[in-house]
C-alpha cells in the first residue's frame, strides 16, 4: 500500500502544470541540505573539542544537555515556518478500498523522514560517539542519550505537526501557547526559573538511568496516536463543512468605492482574503512578522553593517507583498476563465492588484514607525526601502506572477493543504531582498548614508515613474501566458 | 454576429474541432447537440478566446476574439462553475458581474427581481456563500449572471443539465422571451434533444468535430435528429464518408 501511495505522488509531481519550476527549486533545496548537513557535521565533529577546550572544568555532555530544550524551541519554530509537512490528496482516496487509518499512517510515517530529522543526526551522532570515547559515561548510557535525542526531534516532527493544524485551523488557539513561551523565556532570562536547567538535569539523570529512555520513545509514539486519531477524525469528506454553517459574512468594503473603476476589483479582492483561510493567513503572518526587527535592532553588533536593516525594511513592510503577490493571479485560480471572459479588461485587473499590494506596504510601513525608538537611521531605512517595495519590488513580483500556473485551492479545507507554505515560498522572495541590500551596501561602501537612502529612494521613485509603462510590458506579458494560465489552473491537486 | 472560418483546435493531433465556415445571424437563437467530445465546449471555449486555435479565426461582431478584447463588453456567457466566485454569495456576484457591466445595485435588484420563482426562494437572501450552494442552485446563478446588462451575445453551455425539472421549464421561458425580440444572439448547447428543439431556431450538430448538420428547427427536427442519433451508432462515421 505504500508503495502505492509514493507511486501516487511521484506522479503528480512529474505530472503537475509547475513540474520545471518544482524541480529547479529541489534542486536549489538539494543544494541547502548539502550546505546544512556538512555545517552541522562540522559543528557535529567539533562540538566535543570545542567544549572541552573553552570550559575545561565543566561536562561537555552536560553542557550540551542545558540546551537541549532551547534547541528544541528553536527547531520547533524553526520548522514551523519551514516544514512542509507531506500532503496527500484524500478526496480520491476516499470511496476506494483504502483504509483510512493507512493513508493518515502514510503521511504520518513519511514525515519521520523529513530532512529536518536527519539533520540533528549530523550533531547527535559525533558528539554521542567522541563522548562514549572520551568521558567516562558508559557505552550504553550514551546510546541511551542518543536513542533519546533522536525520539526528542521526533517528538518536534509530530508537535509540529498538531500545532500547524491547529494553527490554520484557528490563529487564536495559539496566542496562549506563545504567552506561556514568554513568560519561560523571562523567567530564564532573570534567572528566576531556569527551565532548561531542569531539562538539563532531566537529561543528565536519564544519561545515568539509561533505561529511562523509554519516556521519550513513549512520548513519540503517544504524539504519534494523538496525530493519526486527530487526522483520521478528519479523513471526511464534510470535516471541512462543519464550519461553513455560519452565515456568511457580507461586509461589503464601501470605502473601497474612493478608488472608481479599480473599486469593484479592490472589493473583490478584500473579500478573497478575508473569507478564505489561505489568503486570510497571510495578513496574520504580516503582522506577526512586524516583530521581526525586535530580533535585529537591540542589537548592537548589526548598527555596524545598516545594509542589512535594508533587508529587516525590505522583509517588513514588504511581507504581505511577497506572500499574496507571489500568487498573484493564482488567488484567482478557481474562476480565472470568468476572468478572462468577462467585461473585464486585463490592465485593470492587475492594476488593482498593484494597488491592494501598495496599499499594503503603506500600512505596514506606518506600523513600523514606533521602530524610531532605536534611531531615526532605522527609520528612514524603513520608509525608503517601503517606497523600494513599491516602486520595484511591486512589478516585478506581478510580472513573476505572469509565470504562474499553478492553482491554489482557497475552498480547500486547510486540512493537509499546505500548498506552497514551504522552504521554497521564501527562497522565491530571496533575490526581491537581496538586490536593495547590494544596491544600499554599494552606495554606502563608496559614498555614504545618506547616498545609499537616496540612492535606494531613487530606484522606486524611478520605478513609479515608469509604473504605466512597466505595467503595460505585464499586461502584455499576461496576455500572451493567459492560454497557459487558463489551461494550469484547471488541473486540481499539489 | 459570430464568424468562423476554417477553425480547427488538434490536442496531440487529433483534430477535436474542425469547422469550415459557421455563420450565426445577429438574433438568432443557436443550438448545438452533439455526443461527448463532439467539440460543443470547445467551440465555446474558442469563441470566448479561453483556448487558442490551431487554425482559422472566429468573429464576434466582426472582431477577432483572440487578438482584441473588445468583444467582452457585449458578451456574456456560463461555461461551467469556475465561471463562479465561490467565496461571494449570489447577491455579491450579481453585484459585482452588474458593476463590470456598468448596472448599479438597485439596477440589479430590479432586474433580479424578475427571476424570483426561477430562483424558487433557494438563492436569494439565504446568506449562503455560492461555494456552499447545491451544483443545480450554482447554475441558476451563473445562468442569471450570464444575462445581467443585456448583452448582445449570450453562451450557454448545457444549460439544462444538473437542473430539477421546473427549472427547465422555467429556463426554457426565460430563453424563449430573451430572443423573442431577435436582438439578443443565444448559444446553447444541450444533451436534451427536446429542450433544444423548443427554444433553438437553428440546430447545428457536431461529431467528432465535424459540421454534420445545420437544421433550421421545425415541426420534424426533433425527429429528425433523434432518427439521427440513434442511427449514428451502428453507421459509418461521417469522415468516412
Amino acid at each position: 500500500m505504500f508503495k502505492r501511495f509514493l507511486w501516487l505522488e511521484w506522479k503528480s509531481f512529474f505530472r503537475s502544470a509547475s513540474v520545471g519550476k518544482n524541480i529547479g527549486l529541489k534542486v536549489l533545496l538539494i543544494f541547502l541540505a548539502l550546505y546544512f548537513s556538512v555545517a552541522f557535521l562540522v559543528l557535529g565533529i567539533g562540538l566535543y573539542p570545542l567544549l572541552r577546550e573553552t570550559f575545561p572544568d565543566k561536562d561537555p555532555l552536560q553542557m550540551v544537555n542545558r540546551l537541549v530544550l532551547l534547541w528544541v524551541v528553536f527547531d520547533l519554530g524553526f520548522r514551523f515556518m519551514m516544514q512542509s509537512l507531506p500532503v496527500l490528496d484524500i478526496k480520491p482516496l476516499l470511496n476506494l478500498p483504502i483504509a483510512r487509518r493507512k493513508a493518515v499512517n502514510f503521511v504520518l510515517i513519511k514525515s519521520m523522514y523529513s530532512f529536518f530529522n536527519f539533520l540533528p543526526l549530523f550533531i547527535i551522532i559525533p558528539f554521542g560517539i567522541f563522548c562514549i570515547y572520551k568521558a567516562d559515561y558508559g557505552t550504553w548510557n550514551l546510546i541511551a542519550w542518543m536513542m533519546t535525542m533522536i525520539a526528542i526531534t521526533q517528538c518536534v516532527n509530530f508537535l509540529n505537526f498538531i500545532i500547524k493544524k491547529k494553527f490554520t485551523d484557528n490563529l487564536k488557539a495559539l496566542i496562549p501557547a506563545i504567552l506561556i513561551l514568554i513568560v519561560f523565556a523571562v523567567l530564564e532570562y532573570f534567572e528566576i526559573f531556569e527551565a532548561s536547567l531542569w531539562f538539563g538535569k532531566m537529561m543528565n539523570f536519564l544519561v545515568i538511568n539509561p533505561y529511562l529512555t523509554i519516556v521519550p520513545l513513549i512520548l513519540v509514539f503517544a504524539l504519534y496516536k494523538w496525530n493519526q486519531l486527530n487526522l483520521t477524525s478528519k479523513f471526511y469528506l464534510d470535516a471541512g463543512l462543519k464550519e461553513k454553517q455560519k452565515d456568511a459574512n457580507t461586509h461589503d468594503f464601501v470605502w473601497t468605492k474612493k478608488f472608481g473603476t479599480l473599486a469593484p476589483f479592490l472589493q473583490q479582492d478584500l473579500k478573497l482574503i478575508w473569507r478564505n483561510k489561505r489568503p486570510k493567513t497571510t495578513i496574520y503572518m504580516s503582522l506577526i512578522l512586524l516583530g521581526y526587527g525586535m530580533f535585529f535592532y537591540p542589537n548592537d553588533a548589526y548598527q555596524e553593517f545598516e545594509a542589512f536593516y535594508v533587508f529587516v525594511g525590505i522583509f517588513m513592510t514588504g511581507i504581505f507583498m511577497i506572500n499574496f503577490g507571489q500568487f498573484v493571479p493564482s488567488w484567482d485560480a478557481s474562476y480565472y476563465p470568468m476572468i478572462m471572459s468577462q467585461n473585464i479588461p486585463m490592465k485593470d485587473y492587475l492594476a488593482s492588484k498593484a494597488l491592494l499590494i501598495s496599499i499594503s506596504v503603506v500600512i505596514l510601513a506606518i506600523l513600523t514607525t514606533p521602530y524610531i525608538y532605536f534611531g531615526w537611521n532605522i527609520l528612514l531605512i524603513n520608509m525608503v526601502a517601503a517606497l523600494y517595495n513599491i516602486g520595484v519590488n511591486v512589478p516585478i513580483l506581478l510580472y513573476a506572477g505572469s509565470f504562474n500556473k499553478k492553482k491554489i485551492d482557497l475552498d480547500k479545507s486547510p486540512f493537509m493543504n499546505y500548498q506552497g507554505t514551504g522552504a521554497t515560498q521564501w527562497l522565491v522572495s530571496i533575490p526581491l531582498m537581496v538586490v536593495p541590500v547590494f544596491i544600499f551596501w554599494l552606495f554606502d561602501f563608496f559614498i555614504g548614508f545618506e547616498a545609499a537612502i537616496i540612492g535606494l529612494a531613487a530606484f522606486g521613485v524611478i520605478g513609479l515613474l515608469f509604473r504605466a509603462n512597466l505595467m503595460d510590458y505585464i499586461v502584455g506579458a499576461y496576455r500572451k501566458r493567459k492560454h497557459a494560465m487558463i489551461n494550469g489552473f484547471k488541473q486540481t491537486g499539489e | 454576429m459570430i464568424t468562423a472560418t476554417n477553425l480547427s483546435k488538434i490536442y496531440g493531433g487529433t483534430k477535436v474541432l474542425n469547422i469550415d465556415h459557421l455563420d450565426i445571424p445577429a438574433g438568432q437563437s443557436f443550438g448545438l447537440v452533439g455526443n461527448n467530445g463532439a467539440g460543443k465546449t470547445t467551440f465555446f471555449s474558442l469563441l470566448l478566446d479561453l483556448i487558442q486555435p490551431s487554425s482559422g479565426n472566429i468573429f464576434n461582431n466582426e472582431i477577432t476574439v483572440s487578438e482584441s478584447e473588445e468583444w467582452k463588453p457585449f458578451t456574456a456567457s456560463f461555461i461551467d462553475e469556475s465561471f463562479l466566485i465561490g467565496y461571494l454569495t449570489p447577491e455579491e456576484y450579481f453585484y459585482f458581474v452588474g458593476e463590470l457591466r456598468g448596472a448599479n445595485k438597485a439596477d440589479i435588484d430590479n432586474f433580479l427581481s424578475n427571476f424570483e420563482d426561477f430562483f424558487h426562494g433557494e438563492i436569494l437572501g439565504r446568506r449562503k456563500y455560492l461555494r456552499d450552494l447545491s451544483k443545480g442552485n450554482q447554475k441558476k446563478v451563473g445562468i442569471i449572471a450570464a444575462l445581467i446588462g443585456n448583452p448582445k451575445v449570450v453562451i450557454l453551455d448545457e444549460p439544462f443539465a444538473n437542473l430539477d425539472p421546473t427549472t427547465q421549464i422555467r429556463l426554457k421561458k426565460i430563453i424563449k422571451e430573451l430572443t423573442e425580440n431577435k436582438e439578443t444572439t443565444v448559444l446553447i448547447s444541450s444533451h436534451d434533444l427536446i429542450h433544444v428543439t423548443e427554444v433553438c431556431e437553428r440546430i447545428v450538430v457536431l461529431d467528432k468535430g465535424e459540421l454534420v448538420k445545420d437544421i433550421n428547427t421545425s415541426e420534424a427536427t426533433l425527429n429528425e435528429l433523434e432518427n439521427y442519433f440513434s442511427r449514428e451508432v451502428g453507421a459509418t462515421h461521417p469522415e468516412e464518408l
